[in-house]
């Protein structure tokens, strides 16, 4: 018996140890998602500005027109997913590359009909190993991005919509509720389509013009929808690792408890069978 | 002295919230000098240092690119990226300078042209900032 008590005495240190390590992480990861979620409310100010401007313009005057505003047929679609780089953040990553697969999928008959722009190393090993094209990649972002970390591939991805070298861009990102529900969603972000005006009528004047307003304004403003989808990406990423890591070591607390059942069991069978053997012992000597 | 509210904000955060007495910037179609009840006004701007004037005290605040919002009583400046003078870091800057001029000499297709010079411009903006002018 006593071989199989210094077993489960080696798994219970062995689970003693992952849990310390889930718990730090779930910890670490808690506090990183209060700074995720401060920074996603940092940004919203710049991004509605822009937005009322923008809708300032549109409700103004009739005739705005604007590549980017406009429905062309769709030739090839381009998709911007954003993963993270590091993994044990339960089925953070899985659920957005799912996203993407099924697209893929079922909207494109071949390789040419799709341009991927992605963010984080998950993302671009998963899409590289199943030997899909990534035309543009960002990994190791810090774990509260700066606007000019990601301003390249954002920038390049409006680009391309710009140039026509696709006709619709599409962002598949973790969708942040709150630290325990996290939904994946594949948005729509170019063409930017009809804005709503928001009602509220400011008569500005626009210096050049609207139009060279719009020029300056409406790239810019698809950047900060990137930017800010980023941001809470990484706030989502936060909170599914922060839960991953709260039932992993929830797990492992329970595991704990019954290894030490099993194991004072074990004991205690020892313990009587030394002892009937050694009373066994006394009574046949007497 | 009659005041109006500036906000200057970027993607990351409100760099600057306060009542002032004007500020003035450099637009695409030239400097603007903004006091209250200015006529309501939205234009891109430059990549050029904004000059805040506020109680007989001058501030100026190093603002790469971005547009300005004027309303009746109030001024947003919205940018990429936005500093104080004691939030620069000159080294940085200076650094950067030289990589841009480096990438400026060698040859390269023109949109890598127009990212270096843009590069030089906000390097050169924010040592002048952090320089005093």
């Amino acid at each position: 018996m006593a071989k199989g008590m210094r077993e489960i005495k080696r798994q219970i240190k062995s689970k003693q140890n992952t849990k310390q390590i889930t718990k730090a992480m779930e910890m670490v990861a808690a506090s990183k998602l209060r700074r995720a979620q401060e920074a996603a409310v940092a940004a919203r100010p710049y991004t509605d500005k822009i937005l009322e401007v923008v809708s300032g313009i549109a409700s103004s005057g009739g005739s705005v027109k604007h590549p980017m505003l406009q429905t062309r047929e769709v030739k090839r679609t381009a998709y911007l997913v954003i993963t993270s780089d590091r993994g044990l953040a339960g089925g953070y990553n899985v659920n957005v590359l799912r996203k993407v697969t099924t697209a893929l999928r079922e909207n494109h008959k071949s390789a040419s009909e799709y341009a991927i722009y992605v963010v984080g190393r998950k993302g671009r090993d998963f899409l590289s190993r199943r030997g899909i094209a990534i035309a543009e990649e960002v990994t190791g972002l810090s774990d509260s991005p700066k606007f000019s970390d990601i301003k390249q591939v954002a920038a390049s991805a409006v680009r391309g919509f710009e140039e026509g070298a696709f006709d619709e861009l599409y962002i598949v990102y973790n969708q942040f509720h709150n630290a325990i529900t996290q939904t994946p969603v594949l948005k729509k972000l170019l063409p930017l389509g009809e804005i709503k005006s928001t009602g509220e009528k400011a008569d500005y004047e626009y210096e050049p013009s609207p139009e060279e307003v719009l020029n300056v304004l409406l790239p810019k403003y698809a950047e900060t929808v990137i930017y800010s989808a980023i941001l809470e990406g990484k706030a989502s990423e936060f909170g599914a690792r922060m839960t991953a890591m709260g039932n992993a070591t929830k797990n492992a607390t329970k595991m704990i408890a019954g290894l030490t059942l099993t194991y004072n069991r074990a004991r205690q069978a020892a313990i009587t069978q030394e002892i009937a053997e050694i009373v066994g012992g006394a009574n046949a000597q007497q | 002295m009659s005041t109006f509210t500036l906000e200057v904000v970027t993607p990351e955060r409100k760099v600057y919230a306060e009542v002032v007495n004007m500020v003035i910037v450099k637009g695409t179609e030239g400097e603007m000098g903004i006091l209250p009840n200015h006529v309501p006004l939205v234009s891109p701007l430059k990549i050029a240092p904004i000059i805040i004037k506020k109680d007989r005290s001058e501030e100026v605040l190093a603002v790469g690119g971005g547009f300005v919002e004027i309303r009746k009583d109030k001024v947003v400046i919205l940018a990429e990226s936005a500093e104080r003078a004691a939030d620069i870091d000159a080294a940085r800057a200076q650094e950067a300078k030289k990589r841009a001029e480096k990438r400026l000499s060698g040859k390269s297709d023109e949109y890598d042209f127009r990212r270096a010079e843009l590069a030089l411009q906000r390097a050169m903006n924010r040592l002048n900032v952090k320089q005093g002018r």
